[in-house]
């Protein structure tokens, strides 16, 4: 059967989501330049070891197979452990994002003798020089030393995942060297002008040439894992990149926050992209079956401005978290859009998204608080 | 982890087969997601029919007495065949071990 009605089908939602993000904490001992959550302070409200472990029994009723599990560092949470043993003894599995800060040899032996449980280590070059001025001075060698741990421990293939920058996109065979060097798999994943990513996006989003080089690297590197983020590249190839290939906000993807607001996707932690909250009466299923907004997100999108363009069925208008965020209309051009149209877009719109800012979410204070764009306030809402 | 991968070439619609036991079927409206919980890939059953010879493929001697027992029609036959087969070759479904008929 053909893909194209997959997607298709997937479009309409799912009875649960395939892909599940869950954000364990806004507190990080990180403030790294581009953080989609703004983390880095705990929040008073994040749920309780209660409502997390009530939460995991909900999503395993509804068969949600495994959850991403992220932050904020995930790890600082006291329960960190507890309850990803709880999940898996619920036949939920874990994948859980962390900087390596905090694994310990103890921890990552830990980690290696449990079942269902995968482990993502955040790299954003392949040295110093190129990691250290987005994720933090050290913050190389400690992902490093993590990875050497886990290494040791036998965890088998954990991930790096790195956000593909203008920094470090000339970097990718060294970081899948690295990968490999440790019995890794590598992850790339696309710089959004999300969190924090909006004040750095302009100055570390890669250039025009880096994307086209970034295409090729996926195609040549076919073992390469992307979380299906770079779709937006599909009409640079004749074949799609390995993937859905879609945008599954809301239809087969969510986001809950650490205070168990409900999202339509990681990349769009935003009052207009809020579903609801897994607090509500109905909790999280009834959130994900019946919200408004995820209802409106299964409606078959209009291509809008792109219909006049012939490569819409292989870029599917790209990610509307980075349309949004950068001020362009949802139903128009991907900002990175490979034929131009989103360059055209955004000299249009004036800059009005991505310049003007957000509100400082979870930062420690001392941070420079950028200002609201279009009247609104960037805000978690309450 | 650590499945054994199958020793079987190909699929054989004469031979006894069943789901994979690290293997969940998650009903959705279009037939139904397998997840594997030991090498953790996600496959698509994109027909009602296909969901229900997979979870009937383990109280048959065959796969194709399970084709049988659930009156697939002949001319439906192949295009099942086929998506069992895709289905051994991605570990969702597997070879049965000689005499193993499943309760229930």
């Amino acid at each position: 059967m053909p893909a194209e009605r997959l997607a298709d089908e997937l479009a309409r939602g799912l009875d649960a989501p395939i892909c599940l993000t869950w954000e364990f904490t806004y507190g990080c001992n990180l403030s790294c330049v581009h953080c989609l959550s703004s983390s880095g302070l705990r929040d008073p409200e994040e749920l309780s070891t209660a409502e997390a472990t009530g939460l995991i029994d909900e999503l395993s009723e509804m068969q949600v197979f495994y959850v991403n599990i992220g932050g904020g560092e995930p790890t600082l949470r006291p329960d960190f452990t507890e309850l990803v043993s709880y999940a898996v003894s619920r036949q939920v599995g874990v994948k859980f994002s962390t900087n390596g800060t905090t694994m310990t040899p103890a921890r990552a032996r830990c980690f290696a003798a449990m079942d269902y449980v995968d482990i993502q280590i955040s790299l954003d070059g392949a040295s110093p020089a190129s990691n250290d001025p987005v994720r933090g001075e050290g913050t190389y060698a400690a992902a490093v030393v993590a990875m050497e741990r886990l290494a040791e421990a036998g965890f088998g293939r954990f991930k790096v995942s790195v956000v593909v920058t203008r920094r470090n996109a000339g970097e990718l065979d060294e970081m899948l060297a690295l990968a490999v060097r440790f019995g890794a798999e590598l992850r790339v994943t696309r710089l959004r002008p999300s969190g924090r990513g909006a004040l750095v996006w302009n100055e570390l989003r890669p250039t025009a040439d880096q994307l086209r080089d970034v295409h090729a690297f996926l195609t040549r590197h076919g073992e390469v894992l992307t979380g299906d983020s770079f779709f937006h590249l599909g009409p640079l190839g004749d074949q799609p990149l390995a993937g859905l290939n879609l945008c599954g906000a809301g239809r087969v993807v969510c986001l809950i926050d650490p205070v168990g607001d409900v999202y339509a996707c990681p990349f769009v932690m935003h009052p207009e992209f809020k579903a609801g909250s897994v607090r509500e009466s109905g909790g999280f299923s009834a959130v994900w079956r019946a919200s408004e907004l995820f209802s409106g997100l299964r409606q078959p999108a209009t291509g809008g401005a792109c219909n006049a363009c012939g490569s819409f069925g292989a870029c599917h208008g790209g990610c509307m978290a980075a349309k949004f965020f950068t001020g362009l209309p949802l139903d128009g051009p991907d900002p990175e859009c490979v034929l131009g149209h989103g360059e055209r877009a955004l000299a249009a719109a004036g800059g009005r998204g991505v310049a003007a800012g957000l509100s400082p979410g979870h930062a420690k204070p001392g941070r420079p608080v950028p200002v609201a764009f279009g009247g609104r306030r960037l805000a978690r809402a309450r | 982890m650590g499945c054994a991968a199958s020793t079987e070439p190909g699929f054989d619609p004469a031979r006894a087969y069943e789901l994979h036991p690290d293997v969940a079927l998650r009903p959705e409206p279009f037939g139904a997601l397998a997840y594997h919980y030991g090498n953790r890939r996600l496959t698509f059953l994109r027909s009602h029919e296909l969901v229900q010879l997979v979870s009937e493929l383990g109280a048959h001697d065959s796969a194709a007495a399970s084709m049988t027992a659930l009156g697939v029609p002949s001319e439906r036959r192949q295009v099942l065949e086929r998506a069992l087969s895709s289905l051994v070759a991605s570990d969702v479904v597997r070879r049965r071990p000689a005499g193993a008929i499943r309760a229930g």
